[in-house]
């Protein structure tokens, strides 16, 4: 992975800037020991590593602003990090950064049932906040698999998704407010409780920016009393095509499932394996959930396999019991793991229109016999976000630049149907050169100059997102 | 001038030696500060839908295609846009042709806006002309799209100062196959707005949320969905309020259209005021405004999060609300100051944004202050 080389200038000036750093921290918050900094070396794009100068761990705002304040003073390029579980790379740091991580930032500020809303620090981790109001049958929306992991620092960072997106919307739809640290230290407030902004819409932007505008640091994000029940149902295919028209028909039909999960043949045989699900032998599978009180569910599935039934299933299994619906899911939940068992792999995020996802899977399947190299598929269909799972050797020489090589052949098919790149991971380091694919370079400038309102200096985790020719001269600065 | 294409429109903007005034259907000309223009670009001749793909939940259109045209198509597929966004016609008292580019470029929403999202969660994406010239695209056409910055939602409610919109990507939804409305008569403010807060907060997926207050107060709560769904909420909604008078509208489409455009306020003589609070918050305010004689006439959105103020010609409400956790702007009334900056930090952050994409300053001048 190619990364700009480090700042001598910075790099000398070390003991320095961690001498700075101490000044206005807790010692045991800046890590700084060689062995120590290790810890903080990658995220979960684990092929690219690359420890950093200083790691920090700042415990309120103010800390996180002296921090900034500092960097700012002495150009040193900072790279923030929630919880360092982004597939992109985007927690990766530079040899010459310091990682801001909000690991420390975790506490409940204000919980309203009323008016529907919880303020977090951005430390505290996705399936936390909903645990903070589960008491009162209250939740988080947005779900991203690492959930138990995940901070909402990172949410908001990379606008994050999940499999129930298609009733709920994603990170943008859900986040009301954020207190946000400038590079040179300043703390604004973008938007609160209240609904909709006064003037420009800077959370808007701030959501999904990838830690490049700004730190956030607190969160405002809408919570929503949960459903009464949920119940899935499992459709099995002879066809991925079949399975695909089904999913268009359900979308069309005005039922609005919480979830539309697909998988193919190779995730289908080796999550059920693994997992002892139970899934029948079929090409393809869906996993279709719908929310609500029994009257509403029974009313949802009858149209749901009414549809189903027109596109001639294998099997068509309606889960009777809470056992049963856990079922279904275990096999699609623990799917990832079931591959990372019998190989490498590396997983895409690309989202493409519902009505290409024939097109897509066909094409998908012939680009992995020319490459020589195994694809499965395991995606949220209903909202068009694939997951084609790469499988690899990390041990076979030029595998892993094979596997990076059908992935990008993969997400530039995803925007040529008129899809993107990512639908849910973020740019980070790994989609950064593939950008020039779907943007043009007036459009990537447009995005640049976003970044020089909110980071003249161009230190906030700048060498993400773009492909590093296009930000070079700024960088320089 | 009224260019036929993007290209036109980009030259026009890079050739332009005075300020531009953006028009889309001229329906909310009221809407925000007076522009400083001495021209006008109107985007009537860039029309029309590009792409509907029912299947896909997913509508294209160039900006200048008036609402009444999407609406039609999107009905013959017992589709809607899911924000219901207002017509502001009856409140400015004029005629002309809603536009969807006029819509986003003013993140219009309406009723289901509590549930459903905002203009600008709808939008996927946006093509725009900037203040340079240059042709920007950003976004796409899919639902879950995180690549690169997100430029849809800044552009929604940027006024046009950002640059003019050229065409507009929307996530649509289906129709509700059943409306039903329970309306709970005579509340005072508070107890409504916390009946409301309470209906939100139940399982029941309530898709609107207002109180007309004053003499016979109504106070609306919308259900929209399957029949059976329907007819279960309503019930378990009903047994939440046994202590008010209640009844239920089955078709309460054009009392939801009232509350949508504010029809209240239309008929209100002087200034109109838009309030964006945390909705607890709302009648505490409004008492205190009534208390000054500055609230004639009131209706509550959003759960109480959205509050409609008539006051007569000339008050500033600003004035007599002092610090309190949302915004006011002066939606119908002569004023340099109907819409206000915020606080220092995100005014200056908005400043450098206008000036990186119109460095001119020639698009919408002074239109959010």
């Amino acid at each position: 992975m190619d990364m700009p080389n480090p700042s001598k200038f910075v790099l000398d000036k070390k003991a320095h800037i961690v001498s700075r750093l101490q000044s206005v921290l807790p010692t045991d918050a800046v890590i700084h020991e060689e062995q120590e900094t290790r810890a903080y070396e990658c995220d979960a794009l684990t092929a690219y590593k690359c420890p950093p100068m200083v790691a920090v761990l700042p415990s309120t705002t103010d800390e996180v602003s002296a921090v900034l304040k500092i960097c700012h003073e002495e150009g040193v390029p900072v790279v923030p990090r929630g919880s360092g579980t982004s597939l992109a790379g985007g927690a990766m740091p530079t040899a010459d950064c310091v990682i801001l991580g909000v690991a420390k930032l975790t506490e409940v500020l204000e919980t309203d049932y009323e008016n529907r809303f919880i303020r977090v620090q951005s430390g505290r981790t996705n399936l936390s906040v909903t645990g903070a109001v589960e008491e009162n049958d209250f939740f988080y929306a947005p779900d991203p698999s690492s959930q138990l992991a995940c901070a909402i620092a990172g949410n908001v960072g990379m606008n994050s998704g999940g499999a129930h997106c298609l009733k709920y919307g994603v990170t943008t739809n859900n986040l009301l407010g954020v207190t946000m640290v400038m590079m040179d230290g300043e703390i604004v407030e973008i938007g609160g409780a209240h609904l909709d902004s006064a003037g420009l819409d800077l959370l808007g932007v701030v959501c999904g920016s990838e830690g490049q505008l700004g730190v956030v640091t607190e969160a405002t994000l809408r919570i929503l009393h949960k459903p009464v029940d949920a119940r899935p149902v499992l459709i099995a295919f002879d066809e991925n095509e079949v399975a695909g028209a089904c999913v268009a028909d359900i979308i069309k039909s005005g039922v609005l499932p919480v979830a539309i999960e697909f998988m193919d043949r190779l995730c289908i045989e080796t999550s059920d394996k693994f997992s002892g699900a139970g899934y029948p032998d079929a090409n393809a599978l869906l996993i279709v959930e719908v929310e609500g009180s029994e009257v509403e569910i029974e009313e949802q599935l009858t149209k749901i396999i009414a549809i189903a039934k027109k596109h001639n299933p294998v099997e068509l299994r309606e889960s009777k019991s809470a056992e049963e619906s856990a079922k279904i899911w275990l096999g699609r939940k623990s799917a990832f793991g079931a591959i990372g068992q019998i190989s490498d792999y590396m997983c895409l995020d690309g989202t493409i229109p519902v009505s290409a996802l024939p097109h897509v899977l066909k094409r998908i399947g012939e680009m992995s016999d020319e490459y020589g190299l195994r694809v499965g598929n395991v995606f949220h269909a209903g909202d068009g976000n694939m997951h084609p799972l790469i499988l690899f050797d990390a041990n076979k020489e030029g595998d892993l630049e094979l596997c990076e090589a059908l992935g990008a052949d993969i997400l530039k098919l995803c925007v040529e149907v008129g899809g993107c790149l990512t639908g849910e991971h973020g740019v980070g380091v790994e989609k950064r050169d593939l950008m020039l694919h779907q943007y043009t370079s007036a459009d990537i400038e447009a995005q640049l100059r976003i970044k020089d309102v909110f980071d003249p200096k161009w230190l906030l985790n700048a060498a993400k997102v773009f492909p590093l020719a296009s930000t070079e001269s700024r960088r320089a600065q | 001038m009224t260019p036929s294409s993007k290209e036109e429109l980009a030259d026009i903007i890079r050739d332009t030696k005075t300020n531009l005034k953006i028009r889309g259907g001229g329906t909310r000309t009221g809407l925000g500060n007076p522009v400083n223009a001495d021209a006008a670009v109107s985007t009537a001749k860039l029309s029309g839908i590009t792409m509907y793909e029912p299947a896909a939940l997913t509508l294209v259109v160039q900006a200048g295609t008036p609402l009444a045209e999407i609406e039609a198509a999107l009905v013959s597929e017992n589709q809607q846009l899911p924000f219901e966004p207002m017509d502001h016609r009856a409140l400015y008292a004029n005629k002309g042709e809603p536009t969807i580019g006029g819509i986003t470029a003013c993140n219009i929403s309406g009723p289901r806006r509590i549930q459903a999202g905002a203009c600008r969660d709808s939008l996927l994406g946006v093509e725009f002309i900037d203040g340079r010239g240059d042709l920007i695209k950003n976004g796409g056409r899919v639902m879950k799209n995180v690549t690169g910055y997100d430029l849809v939602k800044l552009m929604a409610g940027s006024f046009g100062t950002l640059g003019v919109l050229t065409e507009l990507s929307f996530r649509v939804l289906p129709k509700p196959e059943r409306s039903a409305t329970i309306v709970l008569h005579g509340l005072p403010d508070a107890e409504a707005i916390a009946a409301l807060c309470n209906a939100m907060g139940s399982p029941n997926d309530v898709t609107g949320a207002a109180h007309v207050s004053g003499e016979n107060a109504q106070t609306l709560i919308r259900i929209e969905g399957f029949d059976k769904s329907v007819t279960y909420r309503t019930e378990q909604l009903k047994s939440m309020f046994l202590d008010y008078e209640m009844s239920v509208v089955d078709d309460a489409s054009e009392l939801w259209k009232s509350v949508k455009d504010a029809k209240v306020m239309a008929a209100h003589s002087g200034d109109v005021w838009r309030i964006s609070v945390k909705p607890t918050d709302a009648p505490g305010l409004v008492e205190n405004l009534r208390v000054n004689d500055a609230a004639k006439s009131v209706l509550y959105d959003w759960s109480g999060g959205l509050i409609w103020i008539g006051t007569n010609a000339g008050v500033d409400l600003r004035a007599l609300m002092g610090t309190f956790s949302g915004h006011a702007s002066r939606i119908r009334g002569l004023g340099k100051d109907n819409f206000v900056t915020q606080n220092s930090g995100v005014a200056r952050i908005e400043a450098g944004l206008r000036e990186q994409f119109d460095p001119r300053g020639i698009l919408n001048t002074g239109i959010l202050g």
